[in-house]
């Protein structure tokens, strides 16, 4: 046995040129399932990064008020407390249509939203200075506001020159107490309708302004997100409890979105592994291919070794052996080049893409698998030639 | 010695009525038709034939590379005619061993790994094999060189290591086909002469040759001729009727 792997060793290095070829190609069919698969993961965990970032433990919840039937503010914090094991946080949602100003410049596109002091964690924001919107803001009904960081340099130059100024909404001044920090990276997107283009105040004072009788948007979230079934059904009970029709509410879970993006990420891969997995195939025929024009070349060293008394199975194993150990050397520098590659690859698309284990493992066992299957067949034709005829030929 | 003895009463090589038949699209072949032969241990034959005579065909099934259609082969005592590939093969390790005219040595092996083969697949270690292997080339002359590639000797050095490698596993026949086919007069001189020296030595040759000339080297010519034998008999009455 050993002396096989002696053998095999020796003669992939007697035919460099040859042996190389044949490893190219699992080389290159490992390399690219490991790439792939290894890039779709990294992409997927990004994928989830941002969207976690972005809130998928957000429910929104919105309903219809009718004459007859509508649910006070008060009720939705009462529901909220109940469930404190489920609900992170929760804040009214108002949007207010209205121009912002300070002085003679106005900001047309700027979104105005009423807020509690939890929408802050809710959008997972930071101060950059001032404080946050307060609960006792919200009960007094304080004519106070936080605004982003696009507002906040465009009419009062920088950041921090904002605090303490005053905001004009719908004519009412409201003193800025709190500059959120810049969310987005390029200078081009930093503009009109931009991520830092917004202004909160208490939501107290945002429904007076939007002139409506009750806050029919609400944000929550979900303490857990696998438990975000358990959210939105809850929410959607009491929805139903107070407005007995569905067709009157709705409950919208981010969370459902990401379920669709991850089928959608787990397809992608599916197609790509498959993709790559035909480059394996194909690496694995042309072993196949090599170890035929070997046994064609080597019919004569057959011949002579079988002649010596070398039995069927013997040859049989030495030129399985060669096809396994090609192909494994073959599979080894493809799982190295395919981590490497893969992680300068992630590092230039700026994400995170270490090679999984499992693409190695599987590809590794594809490899050898494809070497020894398709090494079978040329290596049994090797061990069943007739020492005479292989004498015979040159 | 009572085991040599033995062997003296039984032939090493018996054949009785062998026939191998091929078929060549409908045309029957008849390459050995009917040949009755005994060799002796200790002998030194030459079957003598010309192409096409059915010699190369006799060869090898003595050889074990090959079965009769028909017939009985024994080879020291054991019955040869219809044993498997993989017995073949065992008896063609432990009994024979070939000396071909082109040498047949494997070229990316080094003249030790060549004569160690057959003790390979006898399945010894590598020590015994080494120490054998080292022994047999010694016999040859060609000790020195076993670090050599076949490639970097000479003709008639090639066909020696090719005898060291026949002589390594201690067979109880020596077979060679046209062993000077592939070389010229001088070499070929010296490996036949190297040849007779073994057979002085105890082991039994059987030489396949289509030249009378080199026939006339051993003590025993059999000619073979349209698959049948048409002389069996002392070297000397075979020069004679030359």
């Amino acid at each position: 046995m050993l002396q096989s792997f002696k053998m095999a060793l020796k003669s992939i290095w007697g035919n460099k040129m040859r042996s190389f070829l044949t490893m190219l190609g699992i080389i290159i069919g490992v390399a690219s399932v490991i790439i792939l698969v290894s890039i779709v993961n990294g992409y997927m965990s990004y994928m989830v990064e941002s969207f976690t970032s972005m809130g998928v433990n957000r429910i929104t919840v919105r309903y219809t008020a009718l004459p007859s039937r509508s649910i006070d503010v008060d009720e939705f914090y009462d529901f909220y407390e109940e469930n404190g094991e489920l609900f992170e946080s929760m804040s009214p949602n108002v949007s207010v249509n209205v121009t912002v100003k300070h002085g003679t410049d106005a900001m047309e596109q700027t979104s105005v939203t009423g807020c509690s002091e939890e929408y802050l964690d809710i959008m997972g924001y930071e101060l950059e200075c001032g404080r946050n919107l307060l609960y006792s803001d919200m009960a007094a009904r304080q004519k106070v506001a936080v605004v982003g960081a696009y507002v906040a340099s465009e009419l009062y130059g920088s950041l921090e020159n904002a605090l303490g100024e005053t905001v004009k909404l719908n004519g009412d001044g409201y003193t800025i107490v709190g500059v959120i920090e810049r969310q987005t990276e390029e200078t081009s997107d930093f503009s009109d309708g931009c991520d830092d283009d917004f202004v909160w105040l208490p939501y107290s004072r945002a429904v007076k302004m939007s002139r409506n009788a009750s806050i029919t948007n609400y944000i929550f979230t979900s303490r857990d997100i696998s438990q975000s079934g358990t959210c939105t059904d809850t929410l959607k009970a009491f929805l139903q409890e107070k407005m007995k029709s569905d067709s009157l509410y709705s409950v919208t879970a981010m969370s459902a979105l990401m379920d669709s993006l991850n089928e959608q990420i787990a397809m992608m891969s599916m197609m790509l592994g498959g993709i790559a997995g035909i480059s394996l195939l194909v690496a694995g025929v042309g072993v196949m291919n090599i170890m035929l024009v070997s046994v064609t070349e080597r019919t004569r060293e057959i011949g002579i070794r079988k002649a010596l008394g070398a039995k069927r199975s013997v040859i049989l194993q030495q030129f399985v052996i060669e096809a396994a150990v090609t192909s494994t050397i073959g599979g080894i520098v493809g799982i190295a080049f395919g981590s490497l590659a893969s992680v300068g690859i992630g590092t230039l698309m700026g994400i995170d893409a270490p090679p999984t284990a499992t693409a190695v493992l599987v590809s590794f066992t594809v490899s050898v698998g494809i070497g020894l299957l398709f090494g079978y067949a040329p290596a049994s034709r090797a061990a069943r030639l007739n020492p005479i005829d292989a004498l015979r030929s040159d | 010695m009572t085991e040599a003895a033995g062997k003296e009463k039984e032939p090493l090589i018996s054949l009785r009525g062998i026939h191998k038949i091929y078929y060549m699209g409908d045309e029957e072949v008849r390459a050995n038709d009917g040949i009755d032969l005994e060799i002796r241990e200790g002998e030194f034959v030459a079957i003598v034939g010309k192409s096409g005579s059915g010699k190369s065909t006799l060869m090898n099934i003595i050889g074990a590379l090959d079965v009769p259609t028909d017939g009985e082969y024994c080879l020291g005592g054991q019955d040869v005619s219809d044993m498997t590939d993989n017995e073949l093969a065992e008896i063609r390790n432990r009994m024979i061993g070939f000396v071909f005219q082109q040498y047949n040595l494997l070229p990316k092996l080094n003249l030790l790994e060549n004569v160690e083969l057959p003790l390979l697949y006898a399945g010894l270690d590598a020590k015994e094999r080494r120490e054998k292997a080292l022994a047999s080339l010694e016999r040859v002359g060609l000790k020195e060189k076993w670090r050599n590639y076949p490639n970097q000797l000479s003709g008639g050095q090639q066909q020696r290591v090719s005898i060291a490698r026949a002589l390594a596993g201690n067979p109880s026949l020596i077979l060679a086909d046209e062993p000077t086919g592939a070389l010229d007069s001088k070499t070929g001189r010296e490996v036949l002469d190297f040849l007779k020296k073994l057979n002085e030595d105890g082991n039994t040759i059987v030489m396949i040759t289509h030249d009378n000339a080199i026939a006339v080297e051993a003590r025993r010519v059999v000619r073979i001729h349209d698959g049948q034998i048409n002389f069996d008999g002392d070297v000397k009455d075979y020069a004679a009727i030359l």
